[in-house]
């Protein structure tokens, strides 16, 4: 009888243990650009544990996350989007979608994915769930003429807010209905050249190439229209070549201020979020791309564009300066912080390579190889508003 | 800036003249050159026109794209930049006789 119950127990037990279960809070992916695959990867076990091929022309690709982490849109250059499952380790759907993709975005209830693109300009909204195309918002800012769109960011309300580079304009777009979206516009700038939401999603910023000078809307009081910030912060003088453009996604706002990419300028400037004046800028060794806050807000980490790519800077807010600066990597492209920021993980293109720094003492803890790796992509960010 | 530039199409019609040799024969980089020229344009010039070059911030740089434009004028948008826009000049970072041998292998199709 004994036996027999043992045996049952047994059985029984083995019809239950179907594959292993586990959570997605600590999973991620890693773009390699040049040869269209993404490596998945444990931040507990800083360790890879699948790779997955077929994606297309990832160069500046960027992915965005399902609300449970389980899933990544992945939007790539050619105008792919795919959606691959970071458990099963596999695709779930590919969709061609544009010509000329830049990123995307996905709704504050997860139900709707946004892709924006450079041409033909404009906005492109999918059921996360299907990929279906459920609309578009063509760029079309005078008649026939469209323009390209930056700094897609998810805000508050079934709503996207973005820019448009030669349109001067900063759009948002409401879902509520997802086959008939309301767009608004507000003039902000010349040539804006990306966007971000801040992390309460009140205000949208888009940073202007074509002037000095950052346009911000209010999304509680949209009404007022986007205003100027950071005017003249160039004071007249003549710019620095810019050999890349600067990320503002992933920005940072810290102990109550926010640090941004200067644009011509070796700088990140720093303005008081309260008022929005400046306070304050920081020398950097060159053309800030990513300007990144440690989770904790202590550390600002700043990577550059070409010739400098394989700087980084890091300041520390306290202090007000730069208190590490050092060469990392050859070509460092993307920064991404564990979820509570006691390590960064950088891509370093030229290396092959992505390197995993402690936080706190910047020593290395590990590095993972990968073909020309660019953007970094944790679950964390499922969570987290304008990313 | 003009001298350069008067020495420049010198040079173009020094070369062209020359027994009709092609142009980007006399300003051939060599072979170390040429890969790191077509790293710099395929990974750098690629943040904006895209790695395979069909465009981003900045437009296609294809074969189809450039073939009616004059190539002295590509060569003055590497060299020198646009100003007004996002191109910015390259000449740091290069000779006006190696910004040509790129315009001209831009236009017959960008090696890998
Ligand atoms: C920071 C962004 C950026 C980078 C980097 C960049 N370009 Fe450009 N480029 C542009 C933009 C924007 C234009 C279009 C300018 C205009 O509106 O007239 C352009 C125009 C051009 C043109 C003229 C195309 C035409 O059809 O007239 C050529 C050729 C060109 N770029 C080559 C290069 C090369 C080669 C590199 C790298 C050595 C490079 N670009 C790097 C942004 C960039």
């Amino acid at each position: 009888m004994r036996l027999l119950l043992g045996v049952l127990l047994a059985v029984l037990l083995n019809a239950c243990a179907g594959p292993q279960l586990r959570g997605t809070g600590d999973l991620g992916l890693i773009i390699e650009r040049a040869t269209g695959r993404v490596t998945l990867v444990s931040t507990s076990s800083q360790q890879p544990y699948a790779r997955i091929e077929g994606l297309g022309d990832l160069s500046h690709a960027s992915a965005v996350y399902s609300r449970d982490g389980r899933y990544a849109f992945i939007f790539g250059r050619d105008g792919g989007l795919t959606k691959i499952d970071l458990l099963e380790a596999r695709i779930v759907k590919r969709v061609m979608q544009s010509g000329n993709a830049i990123g995307g975005s996905i709704s504050q209830d997860g139900r709707i994915v946004v892709a924006q693109n450079y041409t033909p300009g404009g906005i492109k909204a999918f059921d996360a769930e299907t990929l279906e195309l459920l609309s578009e918002v063509p760029a079309e800012y005078a008649p026939g003429k469209f323009s390209k769109v930056v700094g897609l960011a998810d805000v508050p309300g079934k709503k996207f807010a973005y820019a448009l580079f030669e349109g001067g304009e900063i759009w948002v777009t409401d879902f509520s209905n997802p086959r008939q979206p309301k767009t608004q516009r507000y003039p902000a700038g010349v040539q804006p050249y990306d966007g971000l939401v801040t992390p309460d999603g009140r205000y949208y910023l888009a940073g202007l190439f074509g002037e000095d000078g950052v346009a911000m809307l209010d999304l509680w009081q949209p009404e007022k229209g986007a205003r100027k910030i950071l005017e003249n912060y160039g004071r007249g003088q003549e710019k620095l070549p810019v050999f890349k453009m600067p990320h503002l996604r992933g920005w940072s706002v810290a102990q109550g201020k926010a640090y941004l990419p200067a644009i011509g300028r070796h700088e990140v400037l720093v303005v008081d979020v309260a008022t929005w004046k400046e306070v304050g800028r920081i020398p950097v060794r060159g053309q800030p791309v990513f300007v990144m806050a440690r989770p904790d807000g202590r550390q600002i980490w700043v990577n550059f564009a070409f010739p400098d790519n394989g700087k980084v800077d890091v300041i520390d807010t306290l202090a007000g300066k730069v208190v590490h600066a050092f060469e990392p990597g050859k070509g460092i492209l993307h920064m991404e912080f564990a979820p509570r920021g006691e390590n960064v993980w950088l891509s370093a293109r030229d290396d092959n390579k992505v390197v995993i720094l402690d936080t706190a003492n910047f020593a290395k803890l590990g590095e993972i190889s990968a073909d020309s790796p660019s953007g970094i992509f944790f679950t964390s960010r499922a969570a987290r508003i304008g990313f | 800036m003009l001298a350069s530039k008067l020495v420049f199409t010198l040079f173009l019609t020094l070369t062209a003249t020359l027994g009709g040799a092609r142009l980007a024969i006399a300003a051939e980089p060599d072979a170390v050159r040429q890969k790191e020229l077509v790293r710099l344009v395929r990974q750098d010039c690629g943040s904006c026109h895209g790695m395979t070059l069909q465009g981003g911030l900045g437009p296609a740089l294809l074969p189809a794209e450039l073939r009616d434009k004059p190539v002295e004028g590509l060569v003055a948008t590497i060299y020198y930049g646009r100003p007004g826009t996002p191109m910015p000049p390259w000449q740091q970072f290069m000779t006006e006789a190696e910004a040509e041998w790129i315009v001209q292998k831009l236009m017959s199709g960008f090696p890998n």
